[in-house]
């Protein structure tokens, strides 16, 4: 832990409050069409329908929110979700989210023609909810209900299940597939701010649901018999944390498709600067989340311009190395 | 110190289609060190997590002041009953203070969060397992003894007049055992603590004990006070061990040493 003092800690997020912001200017800035700082600015200020006025007000800035946005939720969830299965290798895939939400999203494609991104959100979300519910329901059968254990391995099964399938539908269907695997990429680009708006609302119950829980997260951090013993409703607290994983995760599924990565990376790199404290984890892991998904998807327009990648392939190419450091330590315990 | 009682009633257990604990009725001492023993897989441990609501029975009851435990809310027999679970592992990187602060969780509500009382009773419950120097040491860098003291810290630090753990001194040398049990030993001497613990060990078990509950066969074997108890006939029923049972040169409490091979040299007279 590098921030031990109360006072380190609140200097460090405030730092990292200030990240974000030169992320999002970055965002805002940088890319194919060049524009200024002062451009920028009038843009806010003096709206001109200029063509660099439109790109900024009309792609960059809800393209930089919906990073932000995506990028903090995501390492929320992982935060959540490597405390409660006890698994530092743990993100938003474990519980079968990705996968349920992909899968969702290409049967709507190939056998209801779902066309607008708008109804993708709602689909991925559902699907994303009933492999989380899923997972649940198979860990809770037999001996010690859901321990994190059986949680882990009903997620890989679930997840290798839906994943399947997804591979299944795609190989037989082959019209749709550039929209798709498009889609399964994970990409912030092109999203239109209503879809993050209609989203939203969840995020945001799902972020306060986090800071809300966080002293109870450091009680479930100890194991489940001790926390118990200490008085914490175990199974209450793990439905908690289902249903905020299927917010922050299935959402941010819905409007980007889904980024791996920044759910195993991030809350890593929090822990070792703020420490074990939920309290403090949790807001340090969401705003580092979100400089690094802004980041990346700067990147992104950069590495085969005038084209872009994938903004999830950015965060894995970031992320292997990483995946890698984690595996090779052992990764016995978070 | 409020005047607690803790009995089972007609408490069954179960894993599965396999009865663990079969309608047992038994009654725990109050303000004495208990101490459960019994050969592995007995049940022992089941019933001490039964015991503190960790496990729900499968027919009859764990009354904690008269009141069905799965009938009280977790927390509140959190404030009156502490259970250090066998091995418990903290997270990577968690410090001793944080750890022992854990403690008062069950103590904790919305409105009233860390208050001046809750500091005192952490601070006393580093000082009593002599943890306060160690505070803010890394929890998985210590010594396996100081991370046992570590965990008692935070059991104490729930401050309740139970306290029940399960297999304290495992994977602990002898010196750390001691220095565990002597901790726990002084806890019910000078606070009157009510300690309920699964021992391994019978020699242990016997010199720390007021009172000693067997178990064997889905049921409580044989309880009293070892000295009473504890003989020849009841290690061979319950444990399937050939003993000669003799008094402690030391604490004159009963004392079991096993037959079997091994280097014999000149008997003694």
């Amino acid at each position: 832990m590098v921030l031990k003092s109360k006072s380190a800690k609140i200097i460090g997020l405030i730092a990292m409050v200030f990240a974000v912001v030169i992320a999002m200017c970055m965002s805002l800035l940088y890319g194919y069409a060049y524009t200024s700082l002062q451009t920028t600015i009038q843009s806010f200020t003096n709206f001109d329908q200029s063509n660099e006025h439109i790109i900024i007000q009309d792609v960059r800035i809800p393209r930089a929110l919906i990073a932000a946005s995506v990028g903090a939720s995501l390492a929320i969830t992982g935060v959540l979700l490597q405390t409660l299965t006890k698994n530092p290798l743990a993100s938003p895939g474990i519980l079968g989210i990705n996968a349920g939400a992909g899968f969702a999203v290409v049967c709507s494609l190939v056998f209801f023609h779902v066309e607008s991104l708008q109804s993708f959100a709602w689909i991925a979300f559902t699907g994303a909810a009933i492999a989380t519910a899923a997972v649940y329901g198979i860990s809770s059968v037999g001996r010690d209900a859901s321990t994190p254990l059986k949680i882990t391995l009903a997620g890989a099964a679930i997840s290798a299940m839906f994943t399947s399938y997804t591979q299944g539908l795609l190989a037989i269907n082959e019209a749709e597939m550039d929209q798709i695997l498009f889609w399964l990429a994970g990409s912030v680009q092109g999203r239109k701010l209503e879809i993050l708006l209609s989203v939203l609302p969840y995020l945001v119950i799902g972020w306060v649901g986090a800071i809300l829980i966080s002293g109870k997260m450091n009680v479930l951090a100890l194991g489940d018999d001790v926390a118990r013993g200490l008085g914490l409703r175990i199974g209450f607290i793990k439905l908690v944390v289902g249903i905020i994983a299927v917010l922050l995760a299935g959402g941010s599924v819905a409007i980007a498709g889904p980024i791996g990565f920044v759910g195993i990376v991030i809350p890593h790199i929090a822990r070792k600067l703020i420490g074990q404290d939920h309290r403090w984890l949790i807001p340090a892991a969401a705003l580092l989340g979100a400089v690094l998904l802004l980041l990346a998807d700067v990147g992104a327009r950069y590495v085969i311009m005038p084209r872009e990648v994938p903004v999830g392939v950015m965060t894995a190419i970031i992320g292997t190395p990483f995946f890698i450091y984690l595996a090779r330590k052992g990764g016995k315990k978070v | 110190m409020m005047a607690h009682s803790l009995k089972t009633e007609n408490l069954t257990l179960s894993y599965g289609a396999t009865t663990i604990i079969d309608a047992l009725n038994v009654t725990m001492p109050m303000n004495k060190i208990t101490v459960l023993i019994g050969a592995n897989g007995c049940g022992k441990s089941t019933l001490l997590r039964s015991i503190a609501r960790l496990l729900k029975p499968k027919n009859g009851a764990v009354l904690l002041d008269g009141e069905d435990v799965f009938h009280l809310s977790t927390k509140d027999v959190a404030k009156k009953l502490s259970i250090l679970p066998q091995s418990p592992v903290a997270p990577e990187g968690l410090t001793v203070l944080q750890l022992v602060k854990q403690g008062r969780y069950p103590h904790q509500t919305w409105r009233k969060q860390w208050t001046e009382q809750d500091e005192e009773i952490v601070m006393n419950a580093l000082k009593s397992t002599a943890m306060y120097e160690l505070q803010n040491k890394i929890v998985d860098e210590l010594s396996g003894g100081q991370r046992q003291r570590a965990w008692i810290a935070m059991t104490l630090a729930q401050n309740t007049d139970i306290i029940l753990l399960d297999e304290p001194t495992t994977y602990l040398d002898l010196t750390h055992q001691i220095d565990v049990l002597d901790l726990l030993f002084e806890l019910n001497r000078t606070q009157q603590r009510t300690i309920i613990m699964v021992l391994h060990d019978i020699n242990l078990a016997c010199r720390y004990a007021d009172h000693i509950i067997t178990v064997k066969d889905r049921t409580i074997f044989e309880q009293g006070q070892p000295e009473h108890i504890m003989t020849a006939e009841l290690v061979e029923n319950v444990f399937d061990l050939q003993c000669q049972m003799m008094n402690d040169p030391i604490f004159g409490t009963p004392m079991c040493l096993p037959f079997g091979k091994g280097r014999t040299l000149e008997p003694a007279k």
